[in-house]
């Protein structure tokens, strides 16, 4: 069972590394080299600020779009391409096929965002020429965007598995920006009465909540994390994405590929 | 290929674990998070510049903060909060992003002006943020009443009171109790009459629960202060009549001096103290009252949240 998840999962890697996936780190080195040097020059005692505000917001948003753009071919393309038919008539179950797929666009995730911290951490080097010790809360930060990118990626999976790729694009990225202000959603749910509130309620609390991973401000202004907000951080993430990948793998599961 | 009821059973087992799972730890979630969603108001305090991040969504940028500093000030005001920094940064924010969100005027000159714990104790800022609004909104008399209230009731000037009042009962369709408040305050300026008819305005011109909340909390007050203020004047009247102060109401009653044992208007009966004097029995129930205060009493957060219940 591993070893077929493992395997799905390495393919998925070398494919999204052969679709030129990783190209996009080219696209940032050069981003937050150029910001760096601009910043470097102007010198207004913000290089810091905006070298960590530019460098994780973009490391947020190229893996959200890369998260959604490859998770929503996942599956149809394995359809279109007709390779999912010889994978499942080998003895793999549906439900490994689904998980592989996750852990292999997950490993591509977390590698190009591995690389990207680089160049981030690289740049605050250049602006302020030594690391200090609040920069351990960017890496927070980081390992933050990366259970992001693991929900997003469930998601667009999810969507994947019964939907069209446009479909499931649109579904993924308004899923993503509703889960961005997911606390002042659940607080118009609390301001509502009656049936209404059950309902808003219910969606608030269904809707990924990504607000909460999302502490790019405060560790720019070298605000501390606390241990309480990681636990609850990674368990969130890892039970919401278990949820998702439940919902894809049951939906995957009654799917008739003839 | 049928799907497999094992893994079905299995698998459905296990989602519905984890919507538990993830209700259950965003609850946890928010409870470490309380301030934090605010706390970029710290870090992004610029109006101008939220609103060119906005990308023109401004007007859902501005319900989003609108939301959040209603929450932020019900939150604290609820946990008896004597600190309410971030409301007129949030106020500031919203206004700034939807210039003709009246409501938003109306919530900061009722709760930005007060001292704490039932304000944030800013009144300068209060005004600012009225005068604001009347500039960018110069045809609604609401903004020029919040004006005159502020000037009324925390600043106590109340020949800018009047000026405010006059200015909005020149606005076409003006509340006609503007002309009357403007023409009263002349006279009453000061006295409870006045303040009375200010209140009674703002809970029958105003929708947002809270601000009407307030407004019943202080009509209940100044109805007990007048009430405090007669039953002790009964009590002189009765020495007069007797040559000693009533040890109980029931003795007032007797008298003719009273028809019944005065009640509150929370619900409790007032306390007869020797020498005449009046006083509330629990006064934590009646925000605001300045009469009938047991000594050394110190005004709680005592909002009740209760504006249709009298």
């Amino acid at each position: 069972m591993r070893r077929h998840i493992a395997y799905i999962a390495s393919n998925t890697f070398r494919e999204a590394v052969r679709d030129r996936v990783l190209y996009n780190l080219i696209v940032f080195a050069l981003l937050i080299s150029g910001a760096a040097i601009l910043v470097g020059q102007i010198s207004i005692d913000i290089e810091r600020l905006v070298v960590i505000n530019l460098g994780l917001t973009a490391i947020s948003l190229f893996g959200v779009i890369i998260a959604i753009f490859v998770g929503i071919g996942l599956v149809s393309k394995e359809i279109e391409k007709r390779t999912l038919y010889t994978v499942l008539a080998r003895p793999v179950r549906r439900w490994e096929f689904i998980v592989g797929k996750f852990f292999g666009l997950a490993g591509t995730l977390t590698v190009n965002t591995f690389f990207m911290a680089l160049g981030v951490f690289a740049a605050l080097l250049y602006v302020s020429q030594h690391f200090q010790h609040s920069d351990v809360w960017v890496l927070v930060a980081l390992y933050f965007i990366i259970l992001q990118f693991l929900i997003v990626t469930a998601l667009a999976l999810l969507f994947s598995s019964f939907s069209s790729p446009l479909l499931s694009a649109v579904f993924a990225f308004s899923l993503f920006i509703i889960g961005s202000f997911a606390e002042d959603l659940r607080g118009f749910a609390a301001m509502t009465q009656g049936a209404t509130r059950w309902l808003a309620t219910g969606a608030a609390y269904l809707v990924p909540n990504l607000s909460a991973l999302n502490i790019v401000s405060s560790v720019a202004h070298e605000q501390p994390v606390s241990a309480q907000l990681v636990l609850f951080n990674t368990a969130y993430a890892l039970v919401y994405v278990g949820m998702v990948l439940c919902g894809a793998i049951l939906i995957f599961d009654r799917r008739d590929f003839k | 290929m049928k799907p497999s009821r094992h893994v079905t059973i299995v698998v459905s087992l296990l989602m519905v674990t984890f919507l538990a799972g993830s209700v259950t730890l965003l609850r946890h979630l928010d409870a470490v998070r309380s301030a934090t969603p605010l706390e970029e108001v710290l870090y992004i305090s610029s109006p101008k510049l939220l609103r060119r991040m906005s990308l023109g969504y401004e007007g859902l940028l501005a319900d989003v903060y609108w939301t959040r500093a209603i929450q932020y000030f019900g939150g604290h005001h609820h946990q008896g909060g004597q600190n309410y920094a971030l409301l007129a940064p949030l106020l500031e924010i919203t206004t700034a992003l939807d210039p003709h969100l009246v409501v938003a005027y109306e919530f900061g000159a009722n709760f930005l002006a007060p001292n704490p714990p039932n304000g944030a104790g800013m009144p300068q800022e209060a005004i600012t943020m009225v005068q604001q609004g009347i500039a960018a909104n110069p045809d609604n008399w609401k903004l020029y009443y919040q004006l005159g209230f502020i000037n009324y009731t925390e600043l106590k000037n109340y020949s800018a009171a009047a000026d405010a009042f006059e200015r909005g009962s020149r606005v076409a369709n003006a509340h006609p109790v503007m002309k009357v408040l403007a023409a009263r305050m002349a006279q009453h300026a000061g006295d409870s009459q006045m303040a009375r008819a200010l209140w009674t305005t703002t809970y029958n011109t105003i929708h947002d629960k809270q601000i009407r909340a307030n407004a019943v909390a202080h009509l209940r007050a100044l109805q007990s202060d007048d009430t405090v203020v007669a039953l002790e004047n009964l009590a002189l009247q009765f020495r007069q009549q007797t040559g000693h102060f009533p040890a109980s109401f029931n003795e007032m009653i007797v008298s003719g001096v009273l028809q019944g044992v005065p009640v509150d208007p929370a619900g409790h009966t007032y306390e007869l103290l020797p020498q005449g004097k009046i006083q509330l029995r629990v006064p934590d129930d009646l925000p605001f009252a300045e009469k009938g205060l047991p000594p050394g009493y110190k005004a709680r957060n005592r909002l009740k949240s209760s504006p249709e219940g009298s």
